[in-house]
């Protein structure tokens, strides 16, 4: 019982000791790895994948998925770019972008909650729906952003670069949303037992489609850091991006079974060592074709431990017939 | 009766597909007044109080609630009206504190903001009630089952109720808890609470309420101060009928070969030292109530869950082989076979078909070089189906859904007869199904015996394990308490040994 519940304590922070242990590895392995420079470098390259497994990481609270984040993310930034190429201000692309994948996500919702589709299936649905129409929409073709765009990702606002603000503020305020209000304590309720939760009184489809729709926005305002580090729009946009965002919210300790994990610290820790180790590998001049093996052996363990934890919890919390005559301490 | 009733049930009847549950029940709770409900399990306690929950609506009768009639349609009709339930399963979220669990559905807030610092205040003074002292946002993971038990209570005195409605609190409860639990129940009562206390432990529905009703077969058999009622009283009122259900005349004639033998079999917390044993042509009783340990036992021998000690062994070609460690798919090969006491969740595939279902287990006795021959199965599943009597008019690629839950049950028999099973686990084969259905399953289990198979059967109907078995073995608390032979059967004995509500009957 009690070496148990150390196995669960350890289980519990097994991405912080993930992370050190990245850190230390590069830091030995690589000599140019541990500069402030290059940390500075690790948090901004960051901020675009940990805006965006942001709102996963809601919807993997509630255990669901989003398989189209991605593409969202893609469809937003395209819409943005069409806006700037036809002379329209930027805070107007930047506004419409958001609610292109804040809508795109309410559609997610609606098919969840409504139609009760399974959300694998209706995000995995949306994902192709709305990279073919971002394909149609574009043409197919590669869109270089005026410099404005590039200009406002490398702005500092009072010393700090402004995709790190971004991050710091959205991530701040899902968490903040999370820990302090009822909507975000009852997201956590729901994504135990969604029936309990019902019976509850919480208002579970009202939940769960807010969940969906802000995921969306984060895809579109996650696409719109990369869009002014990148400064092009290309037909691979984002492809991809939803397992890079569900890889960071596992690494920073969400559980895909729901109802565990925070975006603050966890998920921000798990996009800053999903990025760490990429940069690391770029520093060490890996084989770039080994970099998704690397990734993928480093979100297996953390899939493992995720998984590992929960049947531990699970032993923990079946119900005993024979109670331990009065041995508890009061 | 009373003129100044909390809550007043006159004829309440209520029957699930034509099958009476409840018939004429009329009872009346008096302002501050606790009234303790006894009955057997299926007595229809729980749909009288889903009834008032507002989960299920009576098919007649009317309801009175402090004075104006009360017709609750949803869960929240009840809680609104000053009604609430401390379920047997607790319903709190473990991620979350005491705290949050308690406010879930309304939390105080200023804006978007919880008013944390004012939920903690409220939640002190609510544990303070229930004389917990933890900390408002201690995690429920990590609480005992005592302690969120009580956190339940001051989630509904949070509600400010005016009737406290409590199913089997105790159930998973320390005596010390249950000590503390009652001195907790019993300040409330002095406060005006008035409280409905539904147990199958009589003695603690005397030391804490004034009225006591038993509920028998979906009527009130006794209703007065619990003064007036000796617990033997009470056991002999919950009882009290003749056997008249139908029951196949016992065609089998138990032998001594041994067919399963376990040996002291303990899983820290689950069970304890229980060992039985299994002859050919045999069929063994298991009584004992939810929560005694019997389908645990039952899935340990089956080896879907593990023991810490104690050893298994069945019969096989002239030996005794053991299969402590074996896993479950070996375990069918050696002839085993478990009926789960829920055929919806995890004996059927219910939206499959009925030929689907049924080549679930023996699907592997017909395949021939990784193919499966499937005329060779489905003439055996024609077979099968007629020994088991399913229902001519199903189709084999009707969805099992379809089906009434007599005609379920024997479709999960007839998927294990399939393999040929030597020794047979049944774990409430006849819930739910009609008398019709419960008859023939009995013969089926009778003519399983003949043929030289050896059964466990449980059971919480007494009755059922007295009409159909050689040998009944009382489980409590994880532990076999009494085992009683044929010749020696008695209902109240029975019982109350598995109540322990009395002196220690001898087995």
């Amino acid at each position: 019982m009690e070496a148990r519940e150390t196995i669960v304590k350890l289980l519990n922070q097994s991405s912080l000791i993930l992370f050190a242990f990245v850190f230390l590895t590069f830091g030995i392995l690589a000599d140019s790895f541990l500069t402030l420079q290059n940390v500075r470098n690790i948090l901004i390259q960051s901020s675009s994948l940990g805006i965006a497994a942001t709102g996963m990481t809601l919807v993997l609270l509630t255990a669901g998925v989003d398989l189209s984040l991605g593409s969202i993310m893609f469809v937003a930034v395209a819409v943005s770019g069409k806006l700037l190429f036809n002379d329209y201000s930027l805070a107007i692309s930047i506004f419409a972008a958001l609610a292109v994948g804040f809508l795109l996500g309410m559609l997610n919702g609606l098919m969840i909650v409504r139609f009760r589709i399974v959300a694998f299936i209706a995000t995995l649905a949306m994902l192709f729906a709305a990279r073919g129409f971002g394909l149609w929409f574009t043409n197919t073709r590669a869109m270089n952003m005026p410099d404005e765009v590039t200009q406002l990702g490398a702005t500092h606002l009072l010393g700090v670069p402004v995709p790190i603000l971004a991050l710091v503020g959205i991530a701040g305020l899902t968490q903040a949303f999370l820990a302090f209000t009822p909507w975000g304590r009852q997201l956590y309720a729901l994504g135990v037992d969604p029936n309990a939760a019902r019976k509850a009184g919480i208002r579970v489809d009202l939940i769960l489609w807010t969940v969906y729709s802000v995921c969306g926005g984060c895809a579109a305002m996650g696409g719109l850091v990369a869009l002014s580090q990148t400064g092009a729009v290309s037909p691979s946009f984002g492809s991809q991006r939803e397992f890079a965002a569900i890889a960071a919210a596992v690494l920073g300790g969400t559980s895909l079974f729901g109802g565990r994990g925070t975006v603050f610290p966890g998920t921000i820790l798990g996009a800053i060592l999903f990025q760490t180790i990429e940069n690391g590998l770029v520093i060490m001049n890996a084989d770039p074709y080994l970099y998704p093996m690397v990734v993928s052996i480093i979100i297996f363990l953390a899939v493992l431990l995720d998984t590992v934890r929960n049947s531990v919890v699970n032993q923990l919390r079946r119900r005993h017939i024979r109670v331990q005559l009065d041995a508890s301490q009061d | 009766m009373q003129t100044n009733s909390l809550l007043e049930l006159s004829q309440i009847s209520k029957g699930f597909f034509g099958i009476p549950v409840l018939e004429q029940v009329t009872l009346s709770v008096a302002p501050g007044q606790s009234l303790g409900l006894v009955g057997e399990n299926g007595a229809g306690k729980s749909t009288l109080m889903n009834i008032l929950g507002g989960n299920i609506q009576p098919d007649s009768g009317s309801m009175n609630w402090t004075g104006s009639a009360y017709r609750p349609h949803w869960p929240r009709d009840a809680e609104a009206a000053g009604i609430a339930f401390i379920h047997q399963e607790l319903n709190l979220f473990p991620n979350l504190n005491v705290a949050e669990n308690i406010f879930l559905a309304d939390f105080p807030c200023r804006g978007f903001w919880i008013r944390r610092l004012e939920m903690f205040r409220r939640t002190k003074e609510l544990l303070g009630q229930v004389g917990l002292a933890v900390s408002p946002q201690t995690p429920v993971v990590n609480l005992t089952a005592g302690e969120k038990q009580l956190v339940e209570i001051a989630k509904a005195l949070h509600r400010q109720p005016k009737l406290l409605i409590l199913d089997e609190p105790t159930t998973s409860l320390s005596e010390r808890e249950i000590v503390h639990l009652f001195k907790v129940l019993r300040a409330l009562q002095q406060q005006g609470m008035a409280m409905i206390y539904i147990s199958h432990v009589l003695q603690h529905v005397q030391q804490l309420c004034s009225t006591v009703a038993v509920l028998r077969d979906g009527s009130i058999v006794g209703h007065g101060p619990v003064e007036h009622f000796s617990p033997g009283q009470l056991v002999a009122l919950m009882v009290g009928r003749e056997l008249e259900q139908h029951f196949p005349r016992i065609e089998h004639q138990p032998t001594d070969r041994l067919l399963l033998r376990a040996e002291a079999l303990s899983q820290p917390g689950v069970i304890e030292n229980v060992s039985l044993a299994v002859h050919e042509h045999e069929v063994i009783g298991i009584a004992g109530l939810m929560g005694s340990g019997r389908t645990e036992m039952a899935r340990i021998l089956f080896g879907l869950d593990s023991c810490s000690s104690g050893r298994v062994s069945v019969y096989r070609a002239g030996e005794m082989i053991e299969i402590t460690k074996l896993p479950v798919s070996k375990r069918v090969q050696v002839g085993m076979a478990l009926l789960t006491e829920s055929r919806r969740d995890d004996g059927l595939c219910m939206s499959a078909s009925i030929d689907e279902n049924l080549g679930v287990v023996a699907g592997a006795r017909f395949t021939v070089r990784g193919v499966l021959n499937k005329s060779l199965l489905r003439s055996s599943i024609n077979r099968t189906r007629e020994a088991v009597r399913l229902t001519p008019t199903a189709s084999g690629r009707q969805a099992v859904r379809t089906l009434s839950g007599g005609n379920q049950q024997k479709v999960v028999l007839a998927k294990w007869l399939l393999n040929e099973p030597r020794i047979l686990i049944l774990d409430e084969p006849t819930r739910g199904i009609d008398v019709g259905a419960k008859f023939e399953i009995y013969r089926l289990i009778d003519e399983l015996a003949c043929k030289g198979a050896g059964i466990i059967i449980i059971s919480s109907e007494i009755e059922e394990l007295i009409g159909t078995c050689d040998r009944i073995i009382v489980m409590r608390k994880g532990e076999i308490t009494n085992s009683f032979d044929r010749s020696h059967f008695d209902r109240e004995a029975i019982l109350n040994a598995a109540l322990h509500s009395i002196e220690q009957v001898p087995a």
